[in-house]
Order: C-alpha cells, then structure tokens, then sequence
C-alpha cells in the first residue's frame, strides 16, 4: 500500500530478508553449526559429528541441564501461584489501592538481575532466614525475575473477563471458592498458560542473579555454558545452548498455541 | 427442583467477600520478603558504616572513584547508542513488515515475539563465532589477505558489545512498533498516495507522526534493558568494557565488598525505576490495550 511499484516492493522485501537473516538468523546457524562442528579452524566446521551432544546428556552437564529444568519449573510454578492470587485478590479494589498493588507486582521487573541477585545474597546470608549456599535461594531468585510476567499476564486477562458469568454461578447459590475454581480459573485458563510458559521460557535462560548466588552444586544451563564457553570449549557451549534453546522453544510453543485458542468453552 | 435464584446485591456481597483486604496479604507477604526486604537491605548496606551508624563515607567513597564514573560513563554510552541503533533498525524493519505486506508476515511477527524470551547471552555466543579472532569472517579475510593478524578487530571492544545488544534488543523496539502501526489506517495512505504523496512524504507526515509514541516507549524499554544487560557484556568479556551491572558482580563476587556492590546497585537501580516510571508512562498514552506482560 505503501509502494505502488512491484519492482520497489520487491526490493524493500529483499532488503529485509537479507537483515533479518543476517541479524537473526546468521548468528542462530553459527551457534547450531558450531555445536555439530568436529573441528573448526577454517572458514567451515569440518568433521561434522553429534558427539557434543552425546556428551552433553552426560556428567556435569546432564545435571545443568535437570537443575536449570527443576529450577524453571519450581519458580515459574511459584510465580504463577503468587502472581495468579495477587492479580485475583487485587480485582475489583478502588482505583488508588489497585494502582499501588499493580505497581508494587511489577516493579520487581525493573530492577537489573544481578541486583535482584545481590539484594537476596545481602538478606539470606544472615540470620533469621540462611539460604545462602543452598538451591532455595537460587529458586527465590529466579521466582522473583518472573513473578511481575505472571501477573502482568493473568491481569491483562482478568481486565478484559466480564464478571457476569460469575456472578451467574453465584446467583445459582454457588459458594466463593467453587466461583473461582469452577468459573474464573477456567476463564482465566489462556492467561495462566501464557503466563507458566513465559516464566519457564526466562526462568531457563536467566544468567544475572544466578552468577551472583549459586552454589557450587546447583549449576544452571546458562551458567554451565558460561564456564564451558570461558574455558575455551565452545562446541559443547554451543550444544547446550542449542539444548536450551529448544526447551525454551517448547515451552513457547505451548505459549502461542494458548493464545490461538479461544477461552476456554468450560 | 425449582433453581431458586438470590438478588443481585447479595450474590456480588459474597463474591465480594473472597475480596477481603486480608486476600492480599499472603501474595503480597511473599513477595516483600523476596524482593522488597532485600531491596531494603541494598539500601541500608549502602547507606551504613561497618559500625552499623547511617553513614555516606561508604557511598562518597564509591561514587567518587574513577572506577565508578568510567562504569557509568560506559554503561550509559553502549545503553544509548545500543538505543539508537535498535530504534533506527527497528523502524526499518516494522516499516517493510507492516506496509509492504506479504504472505508470512505475521509469522515473521511472532518470530520476533519468541525472540524477546530467549537468553541474550546466545547472541554473543554466536557473534564470536561470527566476529570473533578465530571467527568466519577473519577466518575468510585472512585467507583472502594471507596473512596470520585477525583484520576484524572489534568485537571485544564497546562496538562489539553494542553491534550484540542492537542485534537481541531490537525486537523488543519493533513491537510496540509494530502495535502502533497497526492503528494507523490504510484508507488515510491510499488517499494520501492517490493526491500524489511518495512514499517518503507518507512516512514522514502520516506514519511517524502516528508512531512516535511507539518509538518513545520501545525506546525507553530498550533503554531500560540495554542499562541493565548482563549476559552479553559478560559473555563478550571484553577487556576494559565494565558496565554497573559488571562493576556489581566483580565488587561482590570477586572482591566480596558487598558494601560497595550496594552503592553502585542502588544508584543502577534507582536509575533504572526512573526509566521504567517513564516507559510505563508513554506505553499508557501509546495504547490502551495490552500492556501485558511487559
């Protein structure tokens, strides 16, 4: 609509696959290329083979992987959890008390990872609470990095869901808690797909707050693949980041077919 | 039986119940003593000598040092020119996307949205492979030029760091972008087009003015985000690049002066609420719509 010319047209589109291949898709073929590459001193990998991911589903790096999956799936559960219940009880409240809440959910959002990190590292390492050395403080960090996600995601839902099929049920003699289990959260169902999904999807790949408290036996993926690639050994970097990647991506993939469906027919 | 139905008033009175201010109270617990207590401990670390009295000599101390101010000076350079370059490529992109159309388009939207969840270290990961001393282009110029010296030499300098943060952070310019574009409408070009307007002329007075909002918003976002990034600064490890967020790991981690990591977090973080207040801002009056998840 905007150029008439078909020669133009064609040229405007050529000029954006050669940027979106070259700025997003070039650096996503080399990490690919370089997890399968045997060797690579050239310009091409030579000696293609799968041995970095054999590897990589064993010793160490098999435990990166199942500590950054165990700890994804504990904080963004959390999240959803604690998310979820603020957005619901902050529902319907005056506009001034709605705004604070909101506000106080999402600031966590704003603040840099290593921050997060540091703040948790100062308050867990004394008394009364002592997490620090240990896998909760490491889950804590990571619940607190997705939590403003979930709740942004379950409010923008709970903004748009008209009370009336609520308020159905509750007229036919239905108690609070069966309204919200039986009618609400079903309602809601999209939102806490999108929210469980993208909270697993940053929890997997989140680096700051986790370099600043993990303990030496609660390595996630990215900081395993930070101390692979420092050592120099970046085919094995390379396949565990093309490991984590695809995680993610599952857990994405689950995330656009939530959106795609309608709300829930129940 | 007869489905007996109660008045309005009293169902929405025990709807309203579930609703009590005590309802609030176990979300709102765990998250202030997850984020909010430690966040005051920051502050009171930051702000207290070893002696436990309020003192600034601590803060003084590191605000005032030349490792400090070369971090910010740093931060602040690679956070705006990283900017800039995701708005202006942003743009570009968001422009062809939304009013060239073509088949796969919006497929192409939603790789940008997968794109805005995936670790940002990846990227520089994948520029050594592609930059890098012993990356495909040197390997390829060195080749061509017969020679053992790497010709490309920037990728572990500020430059390398900003080319890598333009490359992660620009999707995130291009949606609110791509939103806002989506409200201007079509009829309004077509009609523009068929009084003589070129293309140039439609995308400054029609569309830009129309996607400034966006552009304020996407901009204070990546501002946001390039201040505080982490992994690729990291990843990158370019000799003299320190960043706050850098300048925090090291103070705490390596030198275990968490008083000093305090100050510098304080400073980062007070910085960063302020651009955050303001983005919440712009994206409130550049839409009503989804604010969701961001």
């Amino acid at each position: 609509m905007l150029l008439h010319s078909r020669s133009v047209r064609v040229t405007a589109w050529g000029v954006l696959a050669i940027l979106f291949i070259g700025i997003f898709g070039l650096p996503l073929l080399m990490v690919f290329l370089s997890s399968i590459a045997g060797q690579w001193n050239g310009i091409f990998p030579t000696g293609l083979t799968l041995h970095h991911y054999v590897t990589a589903f064993h010793g160490a790096t098999a435990r990166h992987l199942q500590t950054s999956v165990i700890t994804a799936a504990g904080a963004s559960s959390l999240a959803l959890v604690i998310g979820t219940w603020g957005a619901l009880a902050n529902r319907g409240r005056k506009r001034a008390v709605s705004r604070v809440v909101d506000g106080l959910f999402m600031i966590p959002i704003a603040v840099p990872s290593v921050s997060v990190g540091l703040g948790l590292l100062v308050a867990f390492s004394r008394p009364p609470v002592l997490l620090n050395g240990t896998a909760y403080i490491v889950l804590a960090a990571h619940t607190v990095i997705v939590v403003a996600f979930a709740y942004g995601t379950v409010s923008s839902g709970l903004a748009r869901l008209s009370s009336d099929q609520e308020l159905v049920a509750a007229s036919l003699g239905a108690r609070p808690g069966y309204v919200l289990w039986r009618v609400t959260l079903p309602l809601l169902r999209p939102q806490l797909i999108a929210a469980a999904s993208l909270s697993f999807a940053l929890s997997m790949g989140e680096l700051g707050a986790t370099i600043m408290l993990y303990p030496p036996g609660w390595v996630t993926l990215p900081v395993g693949i930070f101390a692979l690639s420092d050592r120099g050994s970046v085919s094995e970097a390379s396949a565990l980041t093309v490991l984590l990647l695809a995680m993610t991506g599952a857990g994405l993939s689950l995330l656009s077919l939530a959106r795609s469906r309608a709300p829930a027919s129940h | 039986m007869a489905i007996e139905s109660l008045p309005l008033s009293a169902v929405r009175a025990t709807l309203e119940k579930g609703r009590s201010p005590w309802s609030l109270l176990p979300p709102m617990t765990a998250i202030g003593l997850l984020f909010y207590y430690p966040l005051s401990l920051i502050v009171s670390q930051a702000l207290t000598s070893n002696s436990g009295a309020w003192s600034i000599a601590v803060a003084r101390r590191t605000l005032t040092s030349r490792l400090f101010r070369r971090a910010l000076a740093r931060t602040l350079e690679i956070a705006l020119s990283s900017t800039a370059g995701c708005l202006l490529l942003g743009l570009a992109l968001a422009l062809v996307v939304s009013f060239v159309p073509f088949r796969g388009a919006a497929l192409l939207a939603r790789t940008v949205d997968a794109f805005l969840a995936f670790p940002s270290f990846l990227i520089a990961l994948a520029l050594t492979f592609l930059y890098g001393s012993a990356g495909i282009i040197n390997a390829g110029l060195m080749a061509l030029m017969h020679t053992s010296v790497a010709p490309l030499d920037f990728l572990y300098s500020p430059a390398g760091v900003i080319l890598a943060e333009i490359t992660f952070y620009t999707p995130f310019a291009m949606r609110p972008l791509l939103a806002g574009f989506a409200t201007v409408r079509r009829e309004q070009l077509e009609i523009a087009s068929s009084l003589g307007a070129g293309p140039g002329r439609i995308v400054r007075e029609i569309i830009l003015p129309a996607a400034v909002p966006a552009l304020l918003a996407g901009g204070s976002l990546c501002l946001l985000l390039t201040l505080n990034e982490f992994g690729i600064v990291l990843f990158i490890s370019a000799k003299g690049v320190i960043t706050l967020p850098m300048l925090i790991y090291e103070k705490a981690i390596q030198e275990f002066d968490y008083s000093a990591a305090c100050v510098i977090a304080l400073v980062d973080i007070a910085l960063s609420l302020t651009l955050y207040a303001l983005y919440r801002l712009l994206l409130a009056r550049s839409r009503g719509g989804d604010a969701a998840a961001l």
